[in-house]
């Protein structure tokens, strides 16, 4: 497993997503016009996906995030313990962004 | 300071410094960003959650409220900071041109430091709601 890149890239992706983050406080910030310009945005079908895949950049980061932090107290460094840790990280990432999504609908989708 | 008639040990010259002079300031503080991020991942998303569909003027007021605004300021902090660390290790490890590394490693700098504050702005303006 090469899942180190996928850490890595998450990570980038969330750098720029962060700007997704920005500019939503910042439209809220101006105004009724400029937050429901980004409304408008994540409402649509490709800013759904970007957030989307925002949600699963983030998740996936802290899962993979947490396997450093168990890699960084010492543990976890037997081949089979390090597959395990990846596979997890992979796993519950996609599992937490379902998760969340589910929620978010659940809560959200009826406003 | 540390000349060839130092009384202090080779070992004792270098530690926590390295070439960079800052030893592993970098590195404790990935890790210190990450726990906090870890902490506050949930009520982030909970707040998040909780502005989804709702009108300019709930959303303004949610994130005006103080424990939301405190919580979203904590997350923008240590996000930041972690990405700024986070991509500076990308730059170092893949471009081999000083030149450009350093203008790469001020780049990020400027644009780290400039969504922290537009973020920390807007939250203490809809915190002070003027």
């Amino acid at each position: 497993m090469a899942l180190s890149i996928v850490h890595r890239a998450t990570g980038l992706a969330l750098y720029f997503g962060t700007l997704l983050l920005a500019w939503w406080l910042i439209a809220a910030a101006s105004g009724p016009t400029a937050y429901a310009n980004v409304q408008a945005f994540t409402g649509s079908a490709i800013g759904k996906l970007i957030v989307f895949g925002y949600t699963w950049a983030l998740m996936h980061h802290l899962c993979s995030g947490i396997r450093h932090f168990v890699w960084d107290l010492g543990y976890g460094f037997k081949a089979n313990e390090r597959e395990a840790l990846t596979w997890g990280a992979l796993v519950a990432g996609i599992a937490l962004t379902v998760l969340v999504w589910i929620i978010a609908y659940a809560v959200g989708g009826g406003r | 300071m540390s000349g060839p008639s130092s009384m202090r040990t080779p070992l004792e010259r270098v530690r926590g410094l390295g070439s960079a002079h800052t030893g592993t300031s970098d590195f404790w503080r990935q890790r210190l960003t990450a726990v906090a991020m870890t902490l506050l991942i949930v009520p982030v998303i909970v707040v998040v959650i909780m502005l989804i569909g709702r009108n300019h003027a709930g959303a303004a007021q949610m994130l005006g409220s103080i424990p939301i605004a405190i919580i979203l300021l904590l997350f923008i902090v240590a996000s930041t900071w972690h990405m700024k660390i986070g991509m500076q290790v990308v730059f170092e490890d893949y471009i081999h041109n000083e030149k450009l590394k350093i203008a790469c490693v001020m780049a990020n700098n400027f644009f780290c430091v400039a969504v922290a504050l537009a973020s920390i702005y807007a939250i203490l303006k809809l915190s002070s709601g003027v």
